[in-house]
């Protein structure tokens, strides 16, 4: 019964949609989660002008990762670092020469409490908190890149002890959103998001960008769209200047 | 004597104890006795303290034990009291189920005599044993001897004998009479079984509805033609007597100048015996017929006659000794002998039994 | 450091993490008893509002939970509050203290449901027996409560054990993961895993393999044989 029900309901899309724009292609894109929303304004961006659908699948990084190796059905793969779109080209189910950074992750000292805007380094070393959220070194890498600039400031002895790490930013952000740590380093986009729950709230200061090794988010087509012209159109859109605009909005560089 | 006197109220769901004002004599036995669901196990519990929700009034002698909401805990009544299924505690031997009475007695409380009560209840021999390896029958025997332990002021009793098997009920009856007998310790007794309270009631509560309906003695309510302990056998009389040494092969019950005699010959050790016999068992004679081959003649007084249906007729008589019997006989027969008030006849007994 | 088959592997995650599931079980055994044995003797429909919320963590997605606490423990909550009133100077958050905190409501249901269903199965009739020979309200629960519910305390203890050895979505919640305060162990396999060393991984991942079929074996071991005993 349900299963006659949703067929029918699927083939009532699939006739709305055909007969809407003849040439138009529906693509299904796996984006890495920190990606939601911005992907989501370009997304209607694109449909808006081409016609194209998009379905986004979202989740963390390694487990989309791991679901196309493992022949989950998605046409491209916006991945949050630049290892595992790559490694999907090693693996053989991403298509070589489609690979490209779509942006660049900007770290952010945020505090409710202490002034980082004014005084960023001075807080950091005086550390009068008792934590400091930032993501796991190990496994994130605004969390590596986090580290490696407070080692690179020698501050890093002096924070130690103090750090609680989030598994993801999306994480460490939790710590600093909940005011269980009164300050972390986190993800500009974060910040800036007008739904973000620190939005206008407390203080931060963008690290520079020159200090630390760029956060490149890749992106690549996968083998299964790669005669997908929503796809192929998609990926040019991501890159053109009206993309660019609404991706810096939330808090990325582009390379 | 001291009695139990009080008005307890306690709501159980849809059922509701509403007992109404009483006082129990605390002597020998009070059964409380109706059908199930009248209420008897709940007012029991009441007086035991066993339930919360209890309220009203209750006074033991002049202890109170519970005004209004505010209850004397179960505790510190001095309650010993038998349950339908023994209640013993499955991780313990019958030696630690009675020595948990024993332990927490009150120091100015005298122990009683524990090897005494083992063996007059029958279970010196198996102190040792885990409870789960016992009969029903000695299951109840542990839990009176434990309830005897705790030296109660009343002995509670409910359906004790209802999972047991007729044997070990007829022995229990005796062992209960017994205790009373011998420890001079009043008993509360629920039972549905008429049979039970004519062998061991002095005096019966009936209990109807969730309330006390009336409390008599036996003797009282035996003589109501509608008794509710006469069931469909039909009205039903207790004699009591002495049993004297066997002559003859029959057993004979002294009952003052006049003579009962039993074909039963079980040993007894008491020095009065109670007898059933039932009304429908009895026939009158005029003069006393010798060429008959009942043995039991007893001279009696007509006190009332009462009409039944199906043109019978229920006779209460009164014997030498000033004892109640009935007779029920035909409406004809009735006629024929011309039976009224104050007639003098012959009680011929066709069937007598000890009580049980 | 220990090498295992040639692996290097971190105790200390594994010291930890015996040490929070001691003492989650030590205090939900403590507190559990007498929840558990009001709601058992509880009558009124209340007690299905009861049961419905100890549970809540059986059904709540650990991260929920975690996410939850998160927000009541931070620094400035009321619970924190509530806590320094009474000499309190620490984080719950971050904390050893904390994430036993976070066990004890994650692994309640694990400790009250074994303990109140065996509570349950104590007759009235024996407690009434006992109040008959003038035992207290304490001194029932001792002498004929707790021996008939040996072994609701022993699935209880084993059970609570086991599954807060293997939580995962609350400790990395709260925890922090910092070394030897708040990396348990299925924090680090998940680290591993996450940094791609399947190694040692794989080694943890069998230790806890091994240790939580020891203690499902023991918990069905002790159902059985005190199942015939005592019923």
């Amino acid at each position: 019964m349900k299963n006659t029900f949703l067929a029918g309901l699927f083939g009532t899309v699939v006739m709305l949609v055909s007969s809407g724009a003849a040439l138009a292609q529906t693509a299904t894109i796996a984006v890495a989660a920190n990606f939601t929303k911005t992907i989501e304004v370009i997304g209607d961006e694109f449909t808006k002008e081409t016609g194209h659908k998009l379905k986004f699948s979202f989740g963390p990084t390694g487990k989309l990762f791991a679901q196309i190796k493992n022949g989950a059905p998605f046409d491209a793969f916006f991945g949050a670092d630049e290892k595992r779109a790559l490694k999907t080209i090693e693996d053989g189910t991403g298509v070589n020469g489609t690979y490209f950074v779509y942006a660049q992750g900007q770290i952010a000292l945020y505090s409710d409490k202490y002034p980082v805007k004014e005084q960023p380094l001075e807080v950091l070393k005086k550390a009068e908190f008792r934590h400091i959220a930032m993501a796991n070194p190990r496994t994130a890498p605004y969390g590596e890149r986090a580290q490696a600039y407070v080692k690179k400031m020698g501050l890093y002895d002096g924070l130690k002890s103090k750090i609680v790490n989030g598994e993801s930013i999306a994480h460490a952000f939790q710590y600093v959103a909940t005011g269980n740590a009164p300050i972390g380093f986190i993800a500009l986009s974060q910040i800036v998001d007008p739904q973000s729950p620190i939005y206008k709230k407390g203080e931060y200061w963008v690290v520079p960008q020159a200090d630390y090794a760029p956060i490149k988010q890749g992106a690549v087509v996968l083998k299964r769209g790669q005669d997908n012209t929503a796809v192929k159109a998609f990926m040019e859109f991501v890159q053109s200047p009206k993309a660019i605009e609404i991706i810096q909005s939330y808090g990325y560089s582009t390379p | 004597m001291t009695t139990l006197r009080g008005n307890l109220n306690l709501k159980l769901g849809n059922f509701e104890l509403n007992s109404g004002a009483f006082e129990l004599p605390l002597e020998g036995v009070t059964v409380l006795f109706g059908r199930s669901g009248s209420g008897k196990s709940t007012l029991l519990r009441a007086i035991s303290g066993l339930d919360k929700h209890t309220e009203g009034e209750l006074y033991f002698g002049d202890v109170c034990w519970q005004n209004g909401k505010t209850a004397l805990a179960t505790q510190k009544r001095h309650i010993g009291f038998v349950f339908q299924d023994a209640a013993l505690f499955p991780h313990m031997s019958v030696r630690q189920n009675l020595m948990y009475s024993v332990k927490r007695l009150p120091k100015s409380v005298e122990p009683a005599d524990f090897d005494e009560i083992v063996t007059r209840v029958g279970i010196a021999d198996k102190l040792d044993r885990g409870v789960n390896f016992l009969s029903g029958g000695e299951k109840q025997r542990v839990a009176i001897a434990r309830a005897l332990l705790t030296r109660p002021d009343i002995l509670c009793m409910d359906e004790p004998l209802s999972a047991l098997d007729w044997r070990s009920k007829a022995e229990m009856l005796t062992l209960i009479e017994d205790i009373v007998a011998a420890y001079q310790v009043p008993v509360l007794y629920i039972t549905h079984a008429p049979a039970e309270v004519e062998r061991l009631a002095n005096q019966i509560v009936f209990m109807k509805d969730g309330a006390i309906e009336r409390i008599e003695t036996l003797q009282e309510s035996l003589s109501r033609v509608d008794s509710p302990l006469f069931d469909d056998e039909g009205a039903v009389s207790v004699l009591q007597g002495t049993p004297q040494a066997i002559e003859q092969g029959l057993r004979p019950i002294q009952m003052g100048q006049n003579t009962l005699w039993l074909s039963d010959l079980n040993e007894l050790k008491k020095d009065t015996v109670r007898v059933r016999v039932l009304a429908k068992d009895v026939s009158l004679a005029l003069s006393d017929p010798e060429q008959l081959s009942i043995i039991n003649h007893l001279p009696a007084e007509i006190l009332k006659i009462v009409p039944e249906d199906n043109h019978r007729v229920l006779v209460r008589l009164q014997l030498q000794d000033g004892q109640k019997l009935f007779a029920e006989i035909t409406e004809h027969s009735a006629q024929r002998l011309q039976l009224e008030v104050g007639t003098k006849l012959f009680a011929l007994i066709k069937s007598v039994v000890l009580a049980e | 450091m220990i090498e295992i088959f040639g692996v290097e592997v971190s105790l200390d995650p594994i010291w930890l993490t015996l040490e929070v599931a001691a003492w989650t079980t030590f205090i939900l055994l403590l507190l559990g008893t007498p929840l558990a044995w009001w709601m058992a003797r509880m009558q009124h429909s209340s007690k299905i509002v009861l049961e419905a919320l100890v549970a809540l963590p059986l059904v709540l997605p650990p991260t929920v939970l975690g996410f939850y606490l998160l927000i009541i423990f931070n620094p400035n909550g009321y619970v924190t509050e509530f806590l320094r009133f009474f000499g309190f100077e620490g984080q719950l958050t971050f904390s050893k203290t904390g994430l036993i905190v976070g066990s004890v409501f994650y692994s309640l249901p694990f400790a009250v449901q074994p303990l109140m269903h065996a509570f349950e199965a104590v007759p009235q009739k024996l407690l009434d027996a006992a109040a008959t020979m003038r035992a207290n309200v304490l001194d029932r629960f001792f002498t004929i409560v707790l021996p008939l519910s040996q072994r609701g305390f022993l699935v209880a203890a084993t059970l609570t054990f086991a599954h807060t050895v293997g939580e995962f979505g609350v400790v990395l919640m709260l925890g922090g993961n910092i070394p030897g305060e708040t990396r348990m162990v299925s924090i680090d396999i998940f680290d591993h895993v996450e940094s791609l060393e399947y190694d040692q991984a794989h080694v943890l991942s069998a230790m806890m393999l091994i240790f939580s079929l020891i203690v499902l074996m023991l918990v069905y071991g002790i159902n059985r044989r005190f199942g015939v005993k005592v019923g």
